[in-house]
């Protein structure tokens, strides 16, 4: 317990997926914080990234982290700038809403 | 060692507990605020485990930028936020035999897996000594030179996604009045200026 190593990393990575896949079937229907789900998701992913990478001396590991953190950026911007037109249109974004298309 | 321990948990603990708060807190600026906490922590366990230069980037693009923008559209969109909690409850059961299952698979995986005893000496770029060279200069030096294909695509995506997002929230307003700097240069003397004779005494 003292000693911390790899595994206790992936617990924490673990358990942060796990809110974040939860969060998004709690929050079904306020896309902002399912948003914030995909968020955590993807930064859990960059725990384990992180971890291995150091565990294993390998900094490609490291490198990918930046890239997802790069891509999280990007997604982001995105999904929010979605949000913000289909607010305009619509004048909400209860994700129950968004069914214009019959999918 | 044992500071580290403590360290170790603390991070984890907050972290966990602000990722639980985003996702149950009431208010979605109280979400994005847990959600700034969360990303403070995990760069903390970033730094804990020897990553500074992931853990200083995580604070400045996750807090700075990412954070910020969330911050920004849940106070700009006028939202009724008790509308779309309604059901909040409904979709528990479900959403907890979800979580619980890859919970219990992502334990299993934990417990039964081992790395293959070469795995160090096959790195695709080896960790140089710590008394070397920084992290920050290590991943440099790779980055810019066997990554620099996925470094320059990762500056198109956003790129691109920055032009997306322009392209998606730009709209031009009536009744806005807008400088056209053509029209400006392209006045000659003739069409703005007269020259009058003013007789004294009688104004013009």
């Amino acid at each position: 317990m003292i000693e911390i190593g790899l595994s206790h990393y992936l617990t924490v990575a673990a358990i942060l997926f796990t809110l974040g896949v939860f969060g998004i079937f709690l929050n079904r229907k306020n896309v902002i914080i399912i948003l914030m789900s995909v968020e955590l998701i993807l930064l859990a992913v960059n725990i384990n990234l992180v971890a291995f990478s150091i565990h294993l001396n390998d900094l490609a590991g490291q490198v990918f982290a930046l890239l997802i953190l790069a891509i999280a950026a990007a997604e982001a911007a995105i999904g929010l700038a979605v949000i913000v037109v289909y607010f305009r249109n619509r004048g909400s974004i209860a994700v129950e809403d968004i069914n214009l298309m019959k999918g | 060692m044992i500071l580290q321990a403590i360290s170790f948990y603390a991070f984890a603990a907050v972290t966990v507990a602000a990722a639980v708060m985003v996702i149950s807190a009431r208010n979605p600026v109280h979400s994005v605020l847990f959600l700034i906490l969360a990303f403070f922590n995990a760069a903390g366990l970033f730094v804990l485990m020897g990553a500074e230069f992931i853990a200083m980037i995580l604070v400045i693009v996750y807090v700075g930028a990412v954070a910020v923008l969330f911050l920004f559209v849940v106070m700009m969109l006028d939202i009724n936020f008790v509308e779309l909690r309604q059901g909040f409850l409904q979709y528990l059961p479900i959403g907890a035999l979800v979580g619980l299952v890859l919970l219990a698979e992502l334990v299993l995986i934990l417990g039964s897996w081992a790395i293959a005893p070469d795995t160090a000496s096959r790195a695709a770029a080896p960790t140089p000594a710590i008394t070397e060279t920084t992290n920050t200069h290590a991943i440099g030096q790779v980055l810019y030179t066997d990554y620099i294909y996925l470094f320059q695509a990762a500056g198109l995506i956003l790129l691109i996604a920055m032009i997306g997002a322009i392209v998606l929230t730009l709209r031009s307003r009536e009744g806005v009045k807008r400088q056209r700097i053509s029209d400006q240069v392209g006045r000659t003397r003739e069409e703005s200026v007269e020259v009058r004779h003013v007789e004294p005494g009688s104004g013009v």
